[in-house]
């Protein structure tokens, strides 16, 4: 039989049952929908969580408490950890101990927490920090004021800059500089705001509210362990060596002789983007997997279809038989019914998974302020067509196996 | 020698229904024979056998001298595709499709280019009358005009051998005697060989020979003396 002729015949016959067709392959489609959605919106996260930490920037060490996490557990003690004090940053911070260091500071996360001016309240990320250093590592500017220096650090200066949106809920369009706003109690002095410019690594900077470190720790937070301390190295490739550096610095500082009982971690850009992507990349395989199950689900339900519609043709393939169909004529007619049938539902499942993907984007982007990238995911449109056309293939086998051994004489017979 | 033998024939189902025993016959080229006998006398399963649509229990079956093994199963296929034309009772068109559609179905199976597929079905459609309904559905046509169409079908290959089994058991007298003139005629100036079932006298009696059949074995086989000529004046 000749091959257009048996494309024509399989796309009449799927036509001939237009609904019967959909309903079939709706199981296809919804799992090479998932599929394209879970990979699409699993490399979108990952670019933009690997662009959020491009902005931390290739010179950026990050020197945190606690053992470096492999666990869930491990995260909370790297949070509450307290092995990184004025005393590592004071070694850190030496020149003969980091060589190619030209910035180190502490930062401090300050839990929870509200600030009030004249009676309007909000809920910012507050942050114990340098402000020069955030200048430097990560380019912020400001609208308005100035950046407090090490003058205001060392003096345990009550200043803060705060955000864009912390500006507009807390003092409208009047001028914040000078004025006094409250967090936790204490009163501050607003000596500048930030450019609005969102997402900012892991904060939105809009939603900062920027105060010395030496500060948080004396009023805000009241005990002396940073959340983690920062050290810049002098160009991204002597990144290394500093981070050999700090661990040499820190091990002597602690009398630690075996890398295992570390009390503290290095991260570097690079380090956590490796880190996010394994990450990522495991969960968008797991849920790939999971969703793979409803391809399974779905080709099931399309060998159900074909049985059905085998035994209903039995006339037909009888009179293709006695018309001088042989078995394997008949078995690529089911098999290319099966297979267009499934890679139909693929493509359908392609288009619907990529229009979804884009609506999440969308919202995304307008709706929470991400810096959302829509991807086209070429290699999962490429993988749901494979398998689903190869769904139709494993799961069109059996009915087709069955319909070319039909014998011709059930054409004849009555019905 | 002969177009078909047919040598000591037995054909008994796996639940021990003896459908045939001792069937035994030759049938030359161009030959129009009528194959008849009640209904469970066996006729159905010879018609059967001689299509190779089913294999015998026993005994030798040669079409062209070859038997059913000589053949293989694909080339039994190319044979059918080929050589045979099948009528039937119940006519078995496809529904969805139209009567052009149908009758190019024997072509699809054949190595014939499918450049030719609808000059060649045309010629056959219009040599049964029915050029004027060629984009209907079988739906929209009559029973005779089915039955017509299921001879374009057979015809289009342009088989040696076309098998008629009750052609006109679910058709009106006047349309009966259409496919019966027809039949003839494709006998008579074609030159097919034409095998005839049916369980009517009068049916069978445009046949030239009649083979009778009854329980399963020959009750006769002999010439008719005084054939019937169907002239529905189908056929100009």
């Amino acid at each position: 039989m000749q091959f257009l002729y048996v494309i024509k015949t399989a796309l009449a016959a799927l036509i001939a049952h237009r609904s019967r067709s959909f309903l079939t392959v709706l199981g296809i489609v919804i799992g090479i929908t998932s599929i394209i959605m879970v990979m699409s919106i699993g490399s979108a996260a990952e670019a933009i969580i690997v662009g959020e930490l491009g902005g931390l920037g290739a010179e950026t060490v990050v020197v945190r408490p606690g053992k470096e996490p492999s666990g869930p557990t491990d995260f909370a003690e790297s949070l509450f950890g307290d092995s990184l004090k004025d005393r590592e940053l004071e070694a850190l911070g030496r020149k003969q101990n980091i060589p190619n260091a030209i910035g180190v500071a502490p930062e401090i996360l300050v839990p929870g927490g509200s600030i009030s001016f004249e009676g309007e309240t909000f809920r910012p990320v507050i942050l114990g920090f340098s402000a020069e250093f955030m200048r430097d590592s990560l380019g912020l500017q400001l609208s308005d004021g100035i950046f407090f220096d090490e003058t205001d650090i060392h003096n345990k200066a009550r200043v803060a800059i705060i955000g864009g949106r912390v500006k507009d809920e807390l003092f409208g369009t009047s001028d914040p500089i000078g004025k006094s706003i409250t967090i936790k109690g204490n009163k501050f002095r607003v000596v500048g705001v930030f450019e609005k410019r969102g997402q900012v690594v892991f904060f939105d900077v809009d939603e900062l509210v920027l105060v010395p470190y030496t500060a948080a720790q004396a009023f805000l937070t009241g005990n002396n362990y940073y959340n983690q301390i920062i050290v810049r190295a002098d160009s991204p490739e002597s990144v290394d060596r500093v981070v050999f550096d700090i661990q040499a610095t820190l091990r002597a500082l602690h009398n630690i002789d075996d890398p295992a009982d570390d009390d503290f971690y290095v991260q570097t850009q690079q380090g956590l983007v490796e880190q996010v992507s394994t990450i990522i990349g495991i969960f968008t395989t797991f849920l790939t997997f999971v969703v793979a199950i409803a391809l399974v689900v779905g080709g099931i339900g399309v060998m159900n279809i074909m049985l059905v519609s085998v035994t209903e043709r039995t006339r037909e393939i009888g009179l293709r038989k006695a018309v001088g169909a042989t078995d394997s004529d008949i078995m690529s007619q089911f098999l290319v019914e099966a297979v267009f049938l499934t890679g139909f539902g693929g493509v359908i499942g392609i288009f619907l998974g990529t229009v979804l993907s884009f609506i999440v984007g969308f919202i995304l982007s307008q709706f929470v302020g991400l810096a959302w990238q829509f991807v086209f995911p070429v290699s999962a449109a490429l993988l749901g067509l494979l398998v689903s056309s190869g769904v139709g293939v494993v799961f069109g086998l059996y009915p087709a196996r069955q319909a070319s051994r039909k014998s011709p004489i059930e054409a004849l017979r009555y019905e | 020698m002969a177009l078909i033998e047919v040598k000591n024939i037995s054909k008994e189902y796996p639940d021990g229904t003896r459908a045939l025993h001792g069937v035994s016959f030759e049938v030359e080229k161009g030959e129009f024979v009528g194959i008849m006998g009640p209904s469970g006398s066996g006729k159905s399963t010879l018609l059967h056998v001689l299509g190779f649509l089913d294999a015998q229990s026993g005994g030798t079956y040669k079409f062209q001298r070859k038997t059913f093994d000589d053949y293989g199963p694909d080339g039994i296929a190319r044979l059918r595709n080929e050589k045979m034309g099948f009528i039937f009772q119940m006519f078995n068109l496809l529904a969805r499709a139209s009567v052009l559609e149908n009758v190019k179905l024997p072509l699809s199976y054949s190595t014939i280019p499918s450049s030719e597929w609808n000059d060649r079905a045309m010629k056959a459609i219009e040599s049964v009358g029915l050029a004027h309904r060629v984009d209907h559905e079988p739906s929209e046509l009559s029973g005779g005009e089915k039955q017509r169409v299921a001879i374009a079908r057979a015809l289009v290959n342009n088989p040696q051998v076309i098998f008629a089994d009750e052609p006109t058991g679910n058709l009106d007298s006047k349309s009966g005697q259409s496919i019966m003139e027809i039949l003839q005629h494709l006998n008579e100036e074609k030159g097919h060989t034409i095998f005839l079932i049916t369980h009517e006298t009068y049916t069978a009696e445009h046949a030239k020979r009649i083979i009778r059949v009854r329980d399963g074995e020959i009750a006769g086989d002999s010439l008719v003396s005084k054939r019937r000529w169907a002239r529905d004046h189908f056929i100009k």
